[in-house]
């Protein structure tokens, strides 16, 4: 796949010139590293999903049920009655192109079906032909159209070549938000087994063993443990992980990411020695050892299916509280579906932090921090003892993710927090970050490598202010609070930029915590801390 | 082919209307017979849309946020860009609706030599719509006057004020100025710029060219054609006070405004022009990003089928066991 991908040089050659070709007639030409593959059938069958089989979405023939139609009209019909989100937004846009170039995939790619407002309307189109007066009678005239397999097939390349990421709601007069009308369209592909194998293989893990990665309970236990071993070494202090222990005050959960891939693994780090400095009276669970949560990008019932666990582990380990690590969709579910879905959790408190006391009053509800909340106001209290001089030789900037910023507003806690531990903290362009965030482009699943060139095209606007704040600034770090960030960025940064290190928030807590007993002559990554060198 | 259509769709009409003074015997029908068939069609139309849309719930709460969450005490939040009261929903609410918030953000992104990808102030946009907007609604304002006995102070007030720079005989309104120049504006942006035209439906075209229809000849018939402005309040007042008369001599010119307007006015609800009322329904603007502070409720929450501790205990149970973690059942 990697000597496909096109160059820079050529890839940044973008013509946003619309085609000659009406929109309306659908063309989707599925190109090698533009689109993702088929989900396998035996992660549909795992998870009792339609119609499992094998097809792939660049041959012809897609193995439709016979009446797929129905099943996809049926189910807009039920889902415009459940959902006035989905309803108002296939009524009310004007097309007055606020969004079109607000969207990174549209921004780095040309292509004007990336236009948030054309994206929808392959949808709206199909709304308007059977589900309005106007539609039905006019037709073409009045925007609507048959509902063919080439409508489908652009459905499948245009709402999976969407990240969910939300910013084009940002600028949108009326608040139309992509970000829900992409979920239904993907809930109705998955109607009829259209979906990508890089969001179904995690689904399927994480209802089976808990996790996106599949890892088993002593796989889970296995990587903690080597977690603590590693600091042991590095900071000469045994830390405790707890797992699965009944009665902690709080259950800590993380995206699988952090301790399975590089860089997460640091993050992990930092927390584990933020919460035995603190003495953090805490238990990770091998059950519900997966925050994130790959059903948002499949469908409502999905969501709801794979984060029942967590309340539900709270509930067996009869903790307090629950505290959340550093992720971006996860958060989203944890903010706006969670407590609605699986709640109320009436069988936990009001979270109160055991170090300073600080009630997390916006949390009363959902009983679920942020673990930048929870840093933030340790830091404010001055609980951490902390040397940012140990982060020197970073130069640091940070990215919003989409999820954080624009579906919970966490954008001043991490960066308080980033301010504390390092000495050198620079902002991107305001255009790009906070609301404005601009996406790494490999959200909602889409962070495969088949779909590599398309990532590189979304990220490319993300990637450009990196470059800005390296060339103005000598930015060499780029922090982040996404799992997903953290795991697509290095490759972003070096296809784009260069001499970018990417980094968790709480790697640089990790770096710049001063632990009682603690021996240290090296930063998490192994590297000689400034002063500290053998 | 579809600003054509739109074009001729709205030339047919107008000339419809024109024809509808021109001929006595359909005075009747387009100076009474229409315009009721047009206030019934908005009202019973936008009350239906309404209804249908507030008969799907928002089973989740799902603002967008634009501003610092409410957290901790010590850090300042964005009380309108992410309420968290009710009162910061409705100023934010106020603010999309009145200055039209979102679209002040607009800015235009252009790719330089580098890449370099530079973010430019684009506020046209906004100011195009928001000129329409306001000029609409004082224009509908002003119009009181034909509808109402004695004319209120304050519509007399706003006249005055549109009137404010007491140019020519009869007075030039500013807000005829801008209707004009901002629907123009609009609709260029349609036409010219490639990726607008792209997007662009025949409706698009069909509501701008039906609003510049409706301003055209208002604007004509107040500067340059005489019209008995005493007959067509005679109309409008028969036509509010339900003791309608056909009018006389009041010329074809105002049957084909009257007619626009009839038009458009039923056209209302069946069309992109629902996000009038549609705006004030917009789960990402108009819910407080009170998520974890207290509970939504979604009224179809239905169970699904998990995967229980249980379940994953007895699965795994020898590999936990050897892993030395604690068990449910030994």
């Amino acid at each position: 796949m990697a000597e496909a991908t096109p160059k820079a040089e050529q890839l940044v050659q973008i013509d946003y010139r619309p085609p000659a070709r009406d929109w309306m007639d659908p063309a989707v030409e599925f190109r090698r590293g533009t689109f993702c593959y088929s989900a396998t059938p035996k992660n549909l069958h795992y998870l009792g999903l339609p119609s499992p089989r094998e097809w792939h979405p660049y041959e012809n023939d897609w193995k439709l049920p016979a009446d797929w139609r129905e099943i996809i009209l049926a189910g807009m019909k039920e889902r415009l009655g459940r959902f006035r989100s989905f309803r108002l937004f296939m009524d009310i846009c004007v097309r007055c192109g606020a969004c079109a170039d607000k969207c990174h995939f549209y921004i780095g790619s040309g292509d004007p079906k990336n236009m948030p407002v054309l994206r929808a309307e392959l949808l709206r189109s199909v709304y308007r032909r059977y589900f309005t007066t106007a539609g039905r009678l006019l037709g073409r005239l009045a925007g609507a159209r048959d509902l063919t397999e080439d409508v489908l097939k652009e459905w499948f390349y245009y709402f999976y070549q969407c990240t969910e990421c939300r910013r084009c709601s940002v600028f949108c007069p009326y608040g139309i938000d992509t970000a829900e009308v992409t979920m239904m369209g993907r809930e109705l592909l998955n109607l009829v087994g259209c979906n990508i194998n890089w969001v179904m293989e995690p689904v399927a893990n994480c209802f089976r063993t808990g996790n996106h990665l599949g890892v088993q309970p002593h796989g889970f236990k296995d990587s903690i443990d080597f977690a603590v071993d590693e600091l042991a070494e590095i900071t000469g202090i045994r830390v405790e992980a707890p797992i699965n222990k009944k009665g902690a005050e709080v259950l800590f959960v993380v995206p699988s990411a952090d301790y399975f891939a590089s860089p997460h693994y640091y993050t992990l780090l930092g927390y584990l020695m933020l919460l035995h400095e603190m003495g953090v009276d805490y238990t990770f669970s091998a059950f519900a050892s997966e925050g994130g949560n790959f059903g948002l990008f499949t469908s409502h019932e999905l969501i709801k299916r794979l984060n029942a666990k967590i309340y539900a582990e709270a509930k067996r380990l009869k903790v307090k509280w629950i505290l959340g690590g550093e992720c971006g969709h996860m958060w989203r579910v944890l903010h706006q579906y969670m407590d609605t879905m699986n709640g109320p959790a009436d069988f936990l408190e009001e979270p109160v932090s055991p170090v300073t006391g600080t009630r997390f009053d916006n949390a009363r509800s959902t009983k679920m921090v942020h673990i930048c909340e929870f840093t933030a106001d340790l830091i404010h209290h001055g609980k951490l003892k902390l040397d940012p001089t140990r982060n020197d030789k970073w130069r640091v900037t940070f990215h919003d993710s989409c999820n954080t910023a624009r579906a919970v507003g966490l954008f001043e806690e991490p960066r308080y927090i980033l301010r504390a531990v390092s000495n050198h903290f620079f902002e991107m362009p305001e255009n790009t970050i906070r609301e404005q965030t601009f996406c790494c482009g490999s959200g909602s699943g889409l962070g495969t490598d088949e779909n590599l060139e398309m990532r590189l095209r979304g990220g490319l606007p993300r990637a450009n202010a990196v470059r800005y704040v390296k060339e103005k600034h000598g930015v060499n770090l780029l922090t982040c609070i996404c799992a997903i960030d953290k795991a697509t960025l290095p490759a972003l940064m070096d296809y784009w930029v260069g001499g970018i290190e990417v980094a968790g928030v709480h790697e640089l807590v990790g770096n710049a915590l001063i632990m009682q007993g603690e021996r240290r002559t090296t930063d998490l990554r192994g590297e000689p801390l400034p002063g500290k060198e053998a | 082919m579809k600003v054509l259509y739109s074009l001729g769709a709205v030339a047919v009409l107008a000339a419809l209307g024109w024809l509808g003074g021109a001929v006595a015997g359909l005075r009747g029908l387009f100076g009474i017979v229409l315009p009721y068939a047009a206030i019934a069609a908005f009202l019973a139309g936008l009350a239906w849309r309404v209804i249908r849309w507030a008969n799907s719930p928002v089973p989740f709460r799902i603002p967008t946020t634009s501003g610092q969450q409410r957290s901790l005490g010590w850090i300042k939040s964005g009380w309108l860009e992410s309420p968290w009261t009710t009162l910061g929903v409705i100023g934010r609410m106020a603010l999309e609706i009145l200055l039209f918030r979102s679209l002040f953000r607009n800015t235009q992104a252009q790719l330089r030599e580098g890449p370099k990808l530079v973010y430019a102030e684009s506020k046209f946009l906004w100011l195009g719509a928001l000129a329409f907007h306001w000029s609409f609604l004082v224009i509908f304002l002003r119009h009181l006057r034909f509808f109402l006995e004695p004319v209120p102070g304050c519509v007399l007030s706003l006249q005055d004020l549109d009137g404010f720079f007491q140019v020519g005989a009869p007075v030039l309104y500013v807000t005829d100025v801008v209707i004009g120049a901002a629907l123009l504006y609009l609709l260029a942006r349609r036409l010219f710029a490639a990726q607008i035209r792209y997007i662009s439906l025949a409706t698009d075209y069909f509501a701008l060219f039906l609003l510049l229809g409706l301003a055209a000849s208002g604007i004509l018939m107040r500067y340059f054609t005489k019209v008995n402005i005493l007959e067509i309040k005679r109309l409008a007042m028969g036509l509010v006070t339900f003791t309608p008369v056909v009018p006389q001599g009041i010329g074809s010119l105002f049957f084909m405004h009257l007619f626009l307007l009839s038009v458009l006015v039923a056209y209302f609800p069946f069309s992109k022009l629902a996000h009038m009322a549609g705006v004030f329904l917009s789960p990402t603007r108009n819910l407080a990003n009170t998520n974890r502070m207290k509970r939504h409720v979604n009224p179809w929450n239905y169970p699904v089928k998990v995967h229980t501790y249980e379940e994953w205990e007895e699965e795994f149970h020898d590999k936990i066991k050897a892993a030395g973690l604690p068990l449910e059942r030994e």
